[in-house]
């Protein structure tokens, strides 16, 4: 069940990615983003991320997405023209990417050897109250510099969006 | 087997971010180079997560959600930059923005 369960969503979540890269029109490529997010936070419920899981669709599924679309469509973004790739990235890029996904399998799959495995319910301590509490203990620091990182973040949001450079 | 090996969640993640690589290379319109970005960051998570369970610490869960937040910032602040780039430029094509190559 939980391998049924994995591979579904594991395969919509590359479906999706795929869809992203490939799709001409941004608008696309959003919607299947949102996709990815999707599936990706069902994988985070089932390795026991409950609250991640929830923050994963409100945050980046909701939030961050919404954003884009927004952007997308008040710059009324068309579809990208496929010419004009530099010599470079014709020659170098697809060599360069498969070497890169080869050296990461190579990695997970031989140097980091785990007999772990995987179940629902194999890991509980992902719930909003542990969190929080490490979140209010341990992380505590990192936490309130996120926050001023957060306001910053916001300001200069509306610095730029406001301001015309000349 | 009714159990998933960890490594599976692990190429997962690196599969998706090589996607995630991809879209930055192919990619000409600074929209979807973003999005591209995003996509790497949530693979990262992946991985992240992953590693929590294995460990059995909270830990993981942590730098996810840093991440997370990080990320959300990032996309705000970029966003702005891109609504900035195209008042002065008329243009999401990043070829067209050169003005520092020359």
């Amino acid at each position: 069940m939980d391998v049924i369960l994995f591979l579904v969503f594991a395969i919509i979540a590359v479906v999706c990615a795929i869809n992203v890269v490939v799709q001409a029109h941004p608008i696309s490529s959003a919607v299947s983003l949102v996709g990815v997010m999707g599936s990706l936070a069902v994988l985070y419920l089932l390795l026991g991320a409950e609250f991640l899981a929830a923050a994963q669709v409100i945050v980046y599924a909701g939030a961050v997405m919404v954003l884009f679309v927004f952007v997308i469509m008040l710059l009324n973004a068309g579809a990208e023209s496929r010419k004009g790739h530099s010599l470079m990235v014709q020659v170098l890029a697809v060599p360069l990417l498969v070497t890169l996904l080869g050296l990461l399998a190579y990695i997970v799959q031989r140097i980091y050897r785990s007999d772990t495995t995987v179940h629902f319910g194999g890991f509980t301590h992902g719930t909003p109250q542990d969190v929080g509490r490490a979140l209010f203990t341990g992380y505590l620091l990192p936490f309130e510099v996120t926050s001023i990182l957060i306001l910053i973040a916001i300001l200069g949001a509306i610095v730029l969006a406001r301001k015309e450079i000349d | 087997m009714a159990e998933i090996p960890i490594a599976w969640f692990l190429t997962l993640s690196a599969v998706l971010f090589v996607l995630g690589v991809a879209g930055f290379l192919f990619r000409r319109n600074i929209i979807t180079v973003f999005m591209s970005i995003e996509l790497m960051l949530n693979a990262v998570n992946l991985s992240f997560v992953a590693f929590s369970y294995q460990l059995k610490q909270v830990d993981g869960n942590l730098f996810a959600f840093f991440v997370m937040v990080v990320a959300a910032a990032e996309a705000a602040v970029g966003l702005a930059i891109i609504l900035t780039v195209f008042k002065n430029r008329s243009t999401l094509n990043i070829d067209e923005v050169e003005t520092m190559k020359n």
